[in-house]
């Protein structure tokens, strides 16, 4: 078995009341690199992105993650290995400061979230931290607004932010840039390649443009199974997976 | 440091004089309601839950405390203190089970608790069934403050009211509140960074159920009386109709609420429009969900941000 991945299903099926999303996916992320998972809509992926989450549960099939098997482990226990998921839609904390949303993710290390007896001043040293990632992602200067007022873009890149803020070792993005601006997809993509540096990034995305600018590698989902997998140009060039895209087969097309 | 908000410094310096100006039994009435609905609030305006069966642990709190002063003759305050341990752990068993649910069902399970509590006071020997606890004695606080004397009860309770008041703004401006606020603004969110929230909605409602039979126990002390109407699902809702009057997530719109909600109260049973009291609560209920949401406080805070900002 190759320890070069960090994240491994084998097998894995979802079954909704006799509909099979998710059917038989043998996913292997390797580590360092930027793995896309892309297919039309309804194909599974975000079904996937929550299994390997535990937000659902899988109805047969392992999830390994850097070997050991995580299948029936819950969502928070999973987050606290180092594998952080977003989600589709912007998810932010929309009361809080903008500072704020990243210091409760970089709260939980301090183990002090059950201390209700003390003043929030003693969150005061984890500012400076959180400063400085949200000045990773371009947010330090809104650092004291309240996130409810952002655009959208800042919010996607805020969301980043606190996941970083976990240093996690593994990233799950569920459509990273998904009803954004031009301006905004390409500062979102830009983000996220400069933030894969020492880790791994799983994203489900639409935008094939940025698939093609940063996947390392894709795998292609069509009916809750895999049907093939590769780099853009081997991918791009497979007439099934045109045809799960486009709705056309070859020969309807020659 | 001693950090006291102005708003904290007027609550305090009001609480002094009331007594001085209003009937104390009165005040004493909207302290212990104004607990009672912060404590409620802790959870539905700090953490988004809704309990539909929060009148189980002000009449826990209640009872426990009543039998306790007045069968083993027990201190009034190690009376209070276990009325408010009994509410706690209640909570506890409570608390456990509702929060592996959510939003609606939340409120069911909590509503069906609190049912059975109040059929077990209701045929438990020691409570009095419908007649409820009468003639609970008032005590000696320390052994040496004569609680039958109605200023030395007055500023028990306000103790008591202040006590809780810090409580709950501490745990609300705390890392654990900072927690809960990230609960009650995107729960698959706080989950995915890591946090049990079932753990921290358990015990955010032990705090709110404790600080509500701390509310229980510290009005029966005050009406020498604990009775199945604290109980009752009636309160559970009327709790709800405070918080909201007042404006939930507001720190003081609780007791603002509580304190509209008691006077109106008092006002029109003494009168001629007694018996329409729960159609005019209704109203008000109706006209503020409609007309002000946020409240009495949070519409007041919206219009000092929009005019004085």
């Amino acid at each position: 078995m190759c320890a070069d991945y960090v994240l491994q299903t084998k097998n894995l099926v979802k079954e909704f009341k006799g509909f099979t999303a998710v059917d038989d996916v043998n996913l292997n992320v390797e580590r360092g690199s930027i793995h896309a998972l892309i297919g039309p809509n309804g194909a599974g992926k975000t079904t996937v992105f929550n299994l390997l989450t535990k937000f659902l549960i899988p109805t047969s099939g392992q999830i390994l993650f850097n070997g050991n098997d995580i299948t029936s482990m819950k969502s928070a226990e999973i987050a606290r290995k180092g594998v952080v998921r977003s989600f589709q839609i912007s998810a932010v904390f929309p009361h809080l400061t903008v500072l704020e949303n990243v210091r409760v993710a970089l709260q939980r290390k301090e183990g002090n979230s059950f201390h209700f007896w003390k003043s929030d001043k003693v969150l005061n040293r984890l500012n400076d931290r959180a400063i400085e990632l949200l000045d990773s992602v371009g947010l330090a200067s809104h650092a004291d607004s309240l996130t409810v007022d952002q655009p959208y873009g800042r919010k996607r890149a805020l969301e980043i932010a606190t996941t970083l803020a976990l240093d996690p070792e593994l990233m799950l993005l569920d459509e990273p840039t998904q009803g954004m601006g031009h301006e905004d997809v390409e500062s979102v993509s830009d983000l996220i390649k400069k933030v894969s540096k020492d880790r791994t990034i799983l994203m489900v995305e639409h935008n094939l443009h940025v698939v093609s600018k940063l996947a390392d590698k894709i795998s292609v989902l069509q009916r809750g199974s895999i049907l093939t997998e590769g780099d853009y140009e081997t991918v791009s060039s497979d007439s099934r997976v045109k045809e799960a895209y486009l709705g056309v087969s070859e020969e309807e097309t020659a | 440091m001693l950090n006291i908000s102005k708003s904290t410094l007027i609550l305090v310096v009001l609480g002094l004089i009331a007594p001085y100006v209003l009937y104390p039994v009165f005040v004493m009435k909207i302290l212990c309601f104004g607990l009672f609905a912060m404590a409620f609030n802790l959870l539905l305006g700090y953490v988004g839950l809704l309990s539909f069966g929060h009148a189980a642990f002000l009449g826990t709190g209640g009872y426990v405390t009543g039998y306790l002063v007045m069968e083993t003759g027990l201190s009034p305050e190690l009376g209070i203190l276990f009325g408010t341990i009994a509410a706690g752990l209640l909570g506890a068993v409570f608390g456990k089970l509702a929060v592996k649910r959510e939003g609606i069902y939340f409120a069911m399970v909590t509503l069906a608790l609190a049912q059975l509590a109040f059929f077990f006071f209701l045929q438990a020997p020691f409570t009095g069934g419908e007649d409820g606890m009468q003639g609970i004695p008032r005590g000696t606080l320390f052994g040496f403050i004569d609680l039958n004397d109605s200023l030395n009860m007055y500023y028990t309770v306000l103790a008591v009211f202040l006590f809780g008041f810090w409580l709950i703004k501490r745990t609300i401006h705390s890392p654990f509140g900072q927690v809960l606020k990230a609960i009650r603004e995107n729960e698959p969110r706080a989950l995915s960074l890591g946090y049990n929230v079932n753990d921290y909605k358990w015990v955010a409602f032990i705090i709110s159920a404790s600080l509500a039979g701390l509310a229980g126990s510290t009005k029966t002390l005050v009406f020498q009386l604990a009775s199945l109407t604290d109980a009752h699902w009636h309160m559970s809702g009327e709790v709800v109709l405070m918080t909201l009057l007042g404006g939930m997530g507001t720190l003081f719109g609780p007791l603002v609420g509580a304190a509209s909600v008691v006077t109106i109260q008092n006002y029109l049973s003494g009168g001629e429009l007694g018996n329409y009291i729960h159609i005019i609560m209704g109203v008000i209920f109706v006209v503020c969900v409609l007309a002000f949401r946020s409240g009495i406080v949070g519409e007041f805070q919206k219009f000092m941000k929009k005019n004085f900002n």
